[in-house]
């Protein structure tokens, strides 16, 4: 069996200029083939304005099981939250 | 269904369970979704593969029959219309790929077991496409029922399964309706060519129920994938579903489903229908249909005839990186 071609993570930018978002992933010589995939693989339908193409072996990812000492800390935090103060009616709009 | 009978691996009562196993059903149970690297059974990961496999190989070879008339389509617009449903299938192809991927197999080693004839696709695709009409039963009756199953695919317990199966139900109402389409105008117009639309649901009818598998009571795999979550609905059910929606659009075509038994039931609130021949299905699966060699050889013949282009590019793309380490130093 031949070298199978590399993988790499897609991200797309939609049409309203929010961030680039992981849409998939795709098999490509190098990137500039994987930039063409990708346009053919996940814009067929005008879904995109700009496309990032990132190895997939590049990408660190945190671990399921680190799950709760990661994002426990930010739980107890609900004052970051706007909704956890109370204002008067009476100030109006805030 | 675009997997059909997909062997299913273990089947535990709680009892049987290991402690991990346990807490893997309850997540399930509580419809979390389970990721890549995560724990999961063998028999769950097993399972999968084989069946986002034969889901994949599935759209890959179901090109084929459509292909088939990309270079005879009645007008410039309908051949342009079939060519972006021919690519859409590889796109939808391409996502399943990538989903079973994140299970540990590679894309390579899918489709080598494709080629050795170790892994199926729907049975559907072993059909020939005899007419221009064909495109039109296939993409109204094939996309149809291959919906119905990939709705409910959507809540589908495997994150990367699930997402792909969302991308693909954007996509597919475009292949159900392009087909209706074609069936709308060839019933609407000479006798002849309603004839041929006629001809068209005669051959494509049972083998489109046949999509949905087995009947429940010889469906052996069912239940722990059920329980998993990686099928939604049992096959009765789901073919029940597609019975009850495709009828009335035949009559609004002014064509006749080629089962004389066919009738509306009050009672159950569906119609009574015939089942299809299951002896034709399971010797279609096990490489006997009109088309296997044909569908089969087309892929294997791409896929070596591609293999010097393949590997070019990755020459290619060595050499440019390697040009680049120099002129980086």
């Amino acid at each position: 069996m031949s070298k199978e071609w590399p993988l790499w993570e897609v991200f797309i930018r939609g049409q309203h200029g929010l961030n680039h978002r992981h849409v998939g992933s795709l098999h490509a010589p190098d990137a500039e083939m994987a930039i063409l995939n990708a346009r053919d693989v996940y814009t067929r339908r005008n879904e995109g304005v700009s496309i990032w193409v990132v190895p997939s072996a590049q990408i660190t990812a945190s671990s399921p099981s680190e799950k709760g000492p990661l994002f426990e800390p930010s739980n107890s935090k609900v004052y970051r939250h706007p909704t956890f103060f109370d204002i008067p009616d009476e100030v109006g709009h805030m | 269904m675009y997997a059909q009978v997909v062997k299913s691996e273990g089947s535990k009562t709680r009892d049987e369970m290991t402690p991990e196993e346990l807490a893997f059903q309850d997540r399930i149970d509580r419809g979390e979704k389970i990721e890549p690297k995560e724990w999961m059974p063998e028999g769950y990961r097993k399972t999968l593969i084989r069946q986002i496999g034969q889901h994949a190989h599935s759209e890959i070879v179901g090109q084929l029959p459509e292909g088939n008339w990309i270079t005879r389509a009645p007008t410039l617009e309908r051949k342009a219309i079939l060519l972006a449903k021919v690519q859409d299938e590889a796109g939808h192809g391409l996502y399943l790929y990538s989903a079973a991927e994140t299970l540990g197999v590679s894309r390579d080693e899918l489709m080598e077991l494709l080629h050795a004839g170790k892994m199926k696709y729907s049975s559907i695709f072993n059909y020939p496409t005899l007419t221009w009409a064909d495109m039109g039963a296939v993409g109204w009756l094939v996309d149809g029922a291959a919906i119905m199953n990939q709705v409910p695919l959507q809540r589908t317990s495997y994150g990367p399964y699930s997402r792909a199966m969302i991308r693909i139900c954007k996509e597919e109402s475009f292949h159900q309706r392009q087909g209706y389409a074609i069936m709308m105008k060839m019933a609407q117009g000479t006798p002849a060519q309603k004839r041929m639309a006629q001809d068209a649901l005669n051959r494509l009818w049972y083998p489109s129920l046949m999509m949905f598998g087995p009947s429940d009571k010889d469906s052996v795999h069912s239940a722990q994938s059920m329980a998993w979550k990686i099928k939604m609905n049992t096959n009765d059910e789901l073919r029940q579903k597609f019975v009850d929606q495709t009828v009335p659009q035949a009559e609004y075509l002014g064509l006749t489903v080629p089962d004389p038994d066919l009738k509306w039931n009050e009672e159950k609130g569906g119609y009574d229908f015939s089942e299809p021949d299951w002896s034709e299905f399971y010797d279609v699966l096990a490489g006997n249909g009109p088309c296997n060699k044909d569908r089969l050889g087309a892929r294997v013949k791409a896929w070596e005839d591609g293999a010097w282009f393949r590997d070019a590019l990755v020459v290619h793309a060595e050499k440019a990186a390697a040009r680049r380490a120099v002129a980086a130093e």
